[in-house]
């Protein structure tokens, strides 16, 4: 579904990724996961069109798209129009608007007004939460409420792959949990997922496959399970001795 | 049969009751009333308008008056009699032989300011925050600069007097209904929706697919042309048109109105309008009479200290007032 070919980004002048390679199948959880200031955040940006790599492929083949395409130079309204959707760092929730709003507005580039209600009515069976308090704005809900609210409204595109930065950030433990166990039934009901997170734990338990990052190279791969026993990502990801 | 949702009523009835005021206003008040009338007219035009560069889209821009400038010196050469303008400008010859009734010039005006506004929204909009706030206000010196020079199109400083008295209150109640309607068809479309988006979060709105930099550039671009219109109907108000006219403290007052309304609320823009020109016209007599000039600006500026300290947000916020929206849950 993704193929990233040895890409290189630059942030200002910092070299932040240097070539980086990886893929995702369709279907597939894959978490990536590093200290802070590996590029993770950067490699999901690149995806999603924010930002350009200076060298590098990213390919990409959705139902959207005819076969396999080069995304790396497809700014990003046209990626989020061809099934990858990608749900920030910090959630940016537009916290002004209405909970129903920010939902609304993750579907902004469909037409499908009945695909569109279908999609509403699934986000708000994934969170009651968010249902019940549709008219209340979105700064008012709790952290992990605007999370919930973040990966509904990332839903809310119908998105094939779907690109999480962070989902756990300033979460407590029960709210996570939860979160996570949603996660896996949006996989269920057939979103390949890429999840980024500094809870490496977490991550390597949902997902299938993990890359660990460092300093803008991939320095690990595998399968998650086999990497959770694996004794330098103990020692450095999962505080093991 | 369908029934009318209460919203609907209630536009109607606003719609209604502005024009019987109109109607009745016409018939009763004498000129210097009518012309107060007129003026808050306009400024809830000018205040309505920003509110969609400023308070949907969030940006802060200070060249309304520019904008209202270019609409405003478009409209008056384009109906100026043929007679004066043989007599006081120094037009290219298709133009010197032109005088256009009111509507094609003042669609003209607003046009010209939007065309504008496309023109130095693309490099200013790449810029965010205060930066923009100082390209606009640039911009808006610019503006006053090239008209007080262009002196053989707009007789420089001087302006241009003995303008045609077409503006009445029905013209300026027509054009405050019509970008009312714009701007709420616009606030509750999806095209708004993602202009609010912007304002909150320009990385998240991206990531679902708004054309960032491209509604950036519509929504100046929006306001622009009533800003234009607006200023057009102000030239034919006063029937003269100055440079000085558009100055600064006019960017200021109509960003405040904004700002007390509430950014991104039409209702807000709306009632602080009416309030704020109303109290700068009904001080102006009282201080002639005090010799104290000045007051109605610092009771403005009082109410903005105040608005801010205790509604950081503005009247409204971004919402509208429950009962003129539509109920969609």
């Amino acid at each position: 579904m993704l193929k990233i070919d040895d890409i290189h980004v630059y942030r200002g002048r910092t070299h932040v990724l240097k070539g980086v390679s990886l893929h995702v199948q369709q279907g597939e959880i894959v978490s990536l996961i590093g200290g802070n200031g590996a590029g993770k955040t950067t490699i999901l940006r690149t995806i999603s069109g924010l930002l350009r790599p200076s060298r590098g492929k990213i390919f990409l083949k959705t139902s959207k798209t005819s076969g396999e395409t080069d995304i790396s130079r497809v700014p990003a309204e046209t990626i989020t129009g061809l099934g990858v959707t990608h749900c920030p760092e910090g959630r940016g929730i537009f916290s002004q608007l209405s909970v129903k709003e920010n939902l609304m507005i993750g579907a902004y580039l469909r037409k499908d007004k009945e695909g569109i209600a279908d999609d509403y009515a699934r986000v708000c069976a994934l969170f009651p939460i968010l249902g019940s308090r549709s008219r209340q704005t979105g700064g008012s809900l709790s952290g992990g409420e605007q999370e919930m609210l973040a990966v509904g409204r990332a839903l809310m595109s119908r998105p094939e792959l779907l690109t999480l930065d962070e989902p756990s950030l300033g979460l407590g433990p029960i709210i996570v949990d939860n979160l996570f166990s949603v996660l896996a039934e949006i996989n269920r009901q057939g979103v390949t997922l890429l999840l980024v997170e500094q809870n490496a734990i977490k991550a390597l338990k949902l997902s299938h496959r993990t890359y660990v990052l460092e300093t803008g190279r991939m320095a690990l791969s595998g399968l998650s399970a086999a990497l959770i026993d694996n004794e330098k990502v103990k020692k450095a990801y999962l505080g093991g001795t | 049969m369908k029934r009318i949702p209460l919203h609907q009523i209630w536009y109607f009835v606003f719609v209604l009751s502005g024009a019987v005021f109109v109607f009745i206003a016409r018939s009763t008040f004498n000129e210097y009333i009518l012309s107060i009338i007129n003026f808050v007219g306009i400024y809830i035009i000018l205040a309505v308008s920003l509110n969609i560069t400023n308070g949907f889209t969030g940006l802060f821009s200070l060249g309304h008056p520019g904008f209202m400038a270019i609409g405003g010196y478009m409209t008056s050469v384009l109906t100026f009699p043929v007679a004066k303008k043989a007599m006081f400008l120094e037009l290219p010859g298709w133009l010197s032989h032109l005088a256009l009734p009111f509507l094609p010039a003042l669609l003209i005006g607003g046009v010209c300011a939007s065309l504008t506004a496309f023109v130095i929204g693309v490099p200013v909009l790449r810029l965010r925050g205060h930066y923009l706030a100082v390209a606009t206000l640039g911009f808006l010196i610019i503006v006053q600069v090239l008209i007080t020079n262009w002196e053989s199109v707009t007789r420089g400083p001087l302006g241009m007097n003995g303008l045609p008295a077409l503006t009445h209150l029905w013209w300026v109640y027509a054009w405050v209904v019509i970008t009312l309607y714009v701007s709420w068809k616009i606030k509750f479309s999806s095209y708004g929706r993602s202009m609010l988006a912007i304002r909150e979060d320009p990385l998240a709105a991206q990531c679902v697919g708004t054309r960032l930099f491209r509604t950036r550039v519509v929504s100046l671009a929006l306001g622009a042309f009533f800003a234009g219109i607006a200023g057009g109907l102000w030239a034919h108000l006063v029937t003269a048109i100055t440079p000085a006219s558009f100055s600064l403290v006019l960017a200021f007052h109509i960003v405040v109105m904004v700002v007390v309304g509430g950014s991104g609320s039409i209702s807000g823009a709306f009632v602080a309008a009416v309030l704020f020109s109303t109290i700068t016209e009904l001080f102006r007599p009282l201080e002639e009479s005090l010799d104290a000039y000045g007051i109605g600006e610092i009771l403005m500026a009082l109410i903005l200290i105040l608005i801010l300290i205790y509604r950081p947000t503005g009247i409204f916020g971004t919402r509208e007032p429950g009962f003129l929206t539509a109920k969609s849950t």
